[in-house]
């Protein structure tokens, strides 16, 4: 279905006869791969860039010196321009990707403005504002690429080798990964994601995208100069990309096609409507992305698609990854907190608890509100570091490690309310599970080399499915579930990593009765199994048929333990929830 | 003067409050008490519009289909949020007379609500300049009772007034409720702590799981058993 | 590099930084209280003194009429009472104009009133509705909104520079003219009175409250649309008369607005977007670092206060977390 795309070359023999629209097809591939590379960087990782065209430029201008002033072979030029590129990403993505949101677009910003004008200034290397002329044309198998007709199969063959690769992309556990990135840190981070590294990587990923098309580019015009490498070029691809529908390949690749065609026919028509000589354009790409903001923010192609034919999914057929072995021996201590301290400015949220959790054991954590649950939770599972006391999984310290680094060791949670990722699967949140037991790196998945570890990947996610019981929803969209089974799905993910330490942050919440039924069957057949539970919840019918034991807080520190039955009795709990005697 | 007929409110797929109905008389004081997660917070915020709720309400008679904070807040309906919503930048001063600030607008003169707030609350007075932010957990309760009393409310909605207070400082807050309930103020009170909330409300309401599993008069309450199994459960095997 | 050029630099410096700083507050302003990094500041700037232009050489500008055309959205996004507003100023507004075509003096106040007006109407034709937006999304718009003036700039006056008659001619000493100083007062008195207006008056905490914290203020009866409104107000009123005041310095043109907007843009950034004296001495720093640089490096000048973004931005980045919630 996706080698479909290549019947995109079949348009220059089409065109053929129309020396204009064969130009437009050119300008068109190069505008879709600046496309493709918003896919990644904001489709998929979610981060904003208006520095798209100043990626191209680099490309661009690198080969333009090395060919023009240097006389060197222009493949040398790609190879420089991509460098630069991949440097450029390098260093901006690296000073801002741990920022919050709208840093990194700011900084794009500036960038895009400081080396636009660098570009126009230093006259002695790039020619200033006219430029440099005369680029040699690219020359494959002996044959050279100067005309436009010979130029499109170059540039939509690449197109489509390029589509493909990112359809691989987001086929994949980095693709995976990513989507769950842009919505949710922490959470990515709770199944092994690197977060900070991982946005690097699309963003260096999507400079090289730009790049290329900035090398296309000016082997194409055979002309440099800084224009199309302005701010206003790169607010042009990125309402392209976001008017199309950033969030799909189809939709950035819709965006180009009609933006390519519009951005023409707007430069013959203004002038004529305003009666005088100018671009203005970009009139036209402001006020159309501020229509698709507010009336259409998810772009033109999500509209469209609801008149296509599904695509029917495939239930995964190969075996499943290797098992890993569940932790601990029989009774030992899997999970143990000591003297775990945490203070919020004046304000101190746990002093000095202590908790051990037993292999195949459930244990409750209670307590009022306020009394510093989460806060523990978040202490054992790296979401914050503690001022003080120790974590340990296994006897190994694990104290203060990010959540991506404890999560392999065979520790997984879930969250209070869902966190989930309503554009994938049922199946693909799972496999979200098995990030961090899958290997496969950016280079192997675009070159489609994941597919076997891929396949079994989604195995293992629909035995994880099967476990508790939502196999027959594996190819429906998780925003569809009802709450109850949204547990059970983060729970799926859980197993499906393998994970023996299950942190479950108040899985009842939200539950009906019959629901918390079921939850409470799927825990103790976990538990029988060997896995080891810990859970956060409010819910005491649920939780005192539930636990083996139960450690109850008040105002952070621990005031009983024991049996459910014990702490039931005990005069500090019920004063700690129904209130003291004033 | 209030009437709730079969209040629901969801978040997405999950239903934290479902088809709850109770009536608050002029001058009364209701408590609405139950475990954490229960969906108090969530029947409040969906009484005054700030999430989506189905079913009606009614005020003073009058059904009130599409609440807002802002609206109710003109119809005498002020709410002090778990968490107080303080403006932690602004002085002491400063937060109250932004209580009384559509009155303000109004040009009514705020003065002497502002002396009869420091009245009830002489350490207020003490730290009218400092930074709300700085105040301790205590006080900022106070701040933010106070804030709501600028406004001249009829109806007073409280939401866990007592979270993370020493326990002599649930007292005075309390006392205070005491003295607003008598000059005639109407109360809905969402509290987990249910002694402290049954002792000054003349009527409880009991939530489980975002459901009303009892109600009644306070005193009655007070005593049931299965009051206190809603909070800690029964040791079933589920 | 000796006592009289160092002064002329720093003169430099102090008049540009103080527009800066003002384009800094507002910007902080605005985005504390609606989470809008209000990029197209600039050409709110610019819109000013280039309708004066128009204005005094008796023909309507063409902002004019966008800013009657948005103002008629608005009137149509407002229910009932709520488009008296636009209504009633856009009425004003069309008024003063016609009558600035006449009488020079009335054209000045005609041009502020103008771009105050578009400002609002900005927000609630463009921003209000984005309900709970990210502050990317506003951001995103933003930028758009920031093209697409810009582009209508170039039609309604095109590429030209003009130079309007500043207001006190003749200088004080070498290097400050009447009308630098005239900006300095400015500049100054804008500071004092935002300083005054939160500090003393209710409506200016207020405004505070509705940054500070969403939820209580609407309360206690503070509509975020109109706490947004007013800083929107503030901010497009300060751009209006800070560009007024400076077009007769530097030139007014419909590109210009951009570069000057970007500047105080970085120096809010050095404030975090969230302090306004540090934005303020950001803006004076970044006056400074340009004068220098200008004086040895002058075509490079605006790219390397960009890079001065660089160490803002790094800044920024220490105190951020690695893992957000």
């Amino acid at each position: 279905m996706r080698y479909l795309w290549f019947s995109l070359l079949l348009l220059p023999l089409l065109l053929s006869p129309f020396p204009f629209y064969l130009t437009l097809l050119n300008f068109f591939a190069i505008a879709a791969l600046v496309a493709l590379s918003l896919y990644v960087l904001t489709g998929l990782g979610g981060m904003t860039s208006f520095a798209q065209a100043a990626f191209m430029g680099m490309g661009a201008y690198a080969t333009a010196l090395l060919t023009v002033k240097g006389g060197y072979s222009p493949w040398l030029g790609l190879l420089l321009g991509l460098g630069l590129a991949l440097v450029l990403a390098l260093v901006l993505g690296g000073l801002t990707v741990r920022l919050k949101g709208h840093f990194l677009p700011l900084s794009t910003i500036a960038w895009q403005v400081a080396l636009y004008i660098l570009a126009g200034n230093l006259v002695g290397l790039t020619g200033g504002h006219t430029g440099l002329t005369d680029l040699p044309p690219l020359v494959l198998f002996g044959l050279p690429l100067d005309s436009a007709f010979r130029y499109a199969f170059l540039s939509l063959f690449l197109l489509a080798l390029l589509v493909l690769a990112l359809h691989n992309l987001r086929e994949s556990r980095l693709g995976r990964a990513l989507l769950a990135l842009r919505g949710d840190a922490l959470a990515a981070a709770s199944f092994g994601v690197d977060p900070a590294a991982l946005r690097l990587k699309a963003f260096l990923l999507s400079g090289f995208l730009a790049g290329l098309a900035g090398f296309l580019y000016a082997h194409f015009l055979r002309f440099v100069n800084p224009t199309p490498f302005s701010l206003e070029a790169s607010i042009k691809y990125l309402v392209m990309a976001v008017a199309g529908g950033v969030g799909a390949i189809p939709g950035v690749l819709l965006g180009a096609a009609l933006f390519t065609g519009l951005e023409d026919w707007l430069k013959d028509l203004l002038p004529l409507l305003l009666g005088r000589q100018g671009n203005y354009e970009t009139i036209a790409y402001g006020l159309i992305l501020a229509a698709i903001l507010i009336l259409a923010p998810r772009g033109l192609w999500p509209l469209l698609a609801r008149y296509l034919p599904r695509r029917e999914g495939r239930l995964p057929r190969e075996a499943p990854l290797s098992e890993r072995p569940l932790l601990g021996g029989e009774g030992q201590v899997v999970l143990e907190a000591q003297g775990l301290r945490k203070a919020f400015g004046g304000l101190l949220a746990v002093n000095g608890v202590s908790l051990g959790l037993r292999r195949g054991e459930i244990l409750a954590l209670i307590g009022p509100n306020g009394a510093g649950k989460t806060t523990v939770f978040n202490l054992i599972t790296g979401a914050i570091p503690p001022d003080a006391g120790e974590v340990r999984l296994l006897g190994r310290p694990i104290t203060g490690l990010p959540p991506h680094r404890i999560h392999p060791l065979g520790l997984a949670r879930t969250f209070q309310h869902p966190h989930l990722f309503p554009e994938l699967s049922v199946l693909e949140n799972a496999a979200l599970g098995t990030y961090a037991r899958t290997r496969a790196g950016f280079l192997q998945v675009l070159l489609g080399l994941h597919r076997k570890e891929e396949a079994r990947a989604l195995a293992t996610a629909y035995r994880a499915l099967k476990r508790v019981g939502l196999e027959s929803l594996a190819l429906e969209k998780a925003e569809r579930l009802p709450a109850g089974q949204q547990r059970l799905l983060e729970i799926a993910r859980a197993l499906a990593s393998g994970a023996s330490v299950l942190l479950l942050d108040e899985p009842g919440a939200g539950l009906r009765a019959g629901e918390k039924r079921e939850l409470a069957h799927l825990l103790k057949s976990l538990a029988r199994e060997g896995y080891s539970i810990l859970i956060v919840d409010h819910d005491m019918d649920l939780i005192m048929g539930l636990a083996d034991r139960v450690v109850v807080m008040n105002y952070g520190e621990k005031i009983a333990e024991g049996t459910p039955k014990e702490v039931q009795k005990n005069p500090l709990v019920r004063a700690a929830y129904l209130g003291e005697v004033a | 003067m209030l009437l709730v007929e079969n209040l629901s409110v969801r978040y997405g797929p999950l239903e934290a409050v479902r088809g709850v109905s109770f009536a608050l008389k002029e001058g009364e004081a209701l408590a609405v008490i139950g475990p954490n997660g229960a969906g108090k917070t969530s029947l409040l915020r969906g009484l005054l519009g700030l999430a989506r709720a189905e079913g009606r309400v009614f005020l003073d008679g009058a059904q009130v289909p599409s609440r807002t904070p802002e609206g109710l807040l003109a119809r005498g309906v002020v709410l002090v949020p778990e968490g107080r919503a303080l403006f932690p930048g602004l002085s002491v001063e400063d937060n109250l007379l932004l209580g009384g600030f559509t009155r303000f607008r109004r040009r009514e003169n705020l003065r002497p609500d502002l002396e009869r707030v420091y009245a009830l609350f002489p350490r207020l007075l003490e730290r009218r300049r400092q930074p709300a932010g700085t105040l301790s957990g205590g006080e900022q309760q106070m701040l933010a009772l106070g804030r709501a009393l600028m406004a001249r409310p009829r109806l007073l909605l409280l939401d866990e007034p007592s979270l993370g207070l020493a326990p002599l400082m649930v007292r005075e807050i309390y006392r205070i409720l005491s003295g607003l309930k008598e000059e005639g103020t109407t109360l809905l009170l969402v509290e987990q702590n249910a002694k402290v909330a049954l002792e000054l409300a003349d009527r409880g309401l009991v939530m489980e799981a975002g459901e009303m599993v009892l109600s009644g008069p306070a005193a009655a309450l007070r005593e049931d058993p299965r009051v206190v199994e809603a909070y800690l459960g029964t040791a079933e095997e589920g | 590099m000796d006592a009289t050029i160092l002064g002329l630099l720093l003169l430099d410096a102090l008049q540009n930084g103080v527009v800066y700083g003002l384009l800094a507050l507002a910007l902080v302003l605005v985005f504390a209280v609606t989470r809008v990094i209000l990029v197209p500041i600039g050409e709110l700037l610019m819109f000013a003194p280039l309708s004066l232009v128009w204005l005094q050489g008796g023909k309507l500008p063409g902002t004019l009429w966008l800013a009657l055309a948005l103002g008629l959205l608005w009137a149509l996004l407002s229910r009932g009472r709520g488009s008296l507003w636009p209504l009633g100023l856009g009425a004003l507004l069309f008024l003063l104009a016609l009558l600035g075509l006449k009488l020079p003096l009335l054209a000045y106040p005609a041009a502020v009133l103008l771009v105050v007006y578009l400002g609002l109407a900005t927000y609630r034709v463009f921003f209000q509705p984005m309900r709970e937006a990210t502050v990317l999304a506003y951001l995103i718009m933003a930028v758009g909104l920031h093209v697409a003036y810009q582009g209508l700039g170039l039609v309604f006056f095109g590429p030209e520079q003009y130079r309007p008659a500043p207001l006190l001619s003749g200088e004080v000493t070498v290097g400050l003219s009447w009308q630098g100083v005239l900006v300095l007062l400015f500049a100054l008195s804008a500071v004092v009175a935002l300083y005054l207006f939160f500090r003393f008056s209710l409506f200016g905490k207020a405004l505070l409250a509705a940054a500070e914290n969403r939820l209580g203020a609407r309360l206690l009866g503070i509509r975020p649309e109109e706490a947004g409104m007013v800083a929107f107000a503030i901010a497009s009123f300060l751009a209006a008369v800070s560009g007024l005041l400076l077009a007769p310095l530097i030139n007014a043109a419909y590109f210009m607005g951009f570069m000057l907007g970007l500047k105080g843009f970085v120096a809010a950034i050095l404030g975090g977007l969230s302090s306004y004296p540090v934005a303020f001495l950001g803006a004076l720093l970044v006056g400074l670092f340009e004068s220098f640089t200008s004086f040895y490096a002058s075509a490079y000048k605006e790219a390397l206060v960009f890079l001065l973004l660089v160490p803002a931005l790094f800044f920024q980045s220490l105190k951020a977390r690695a893992v957000e919630e």
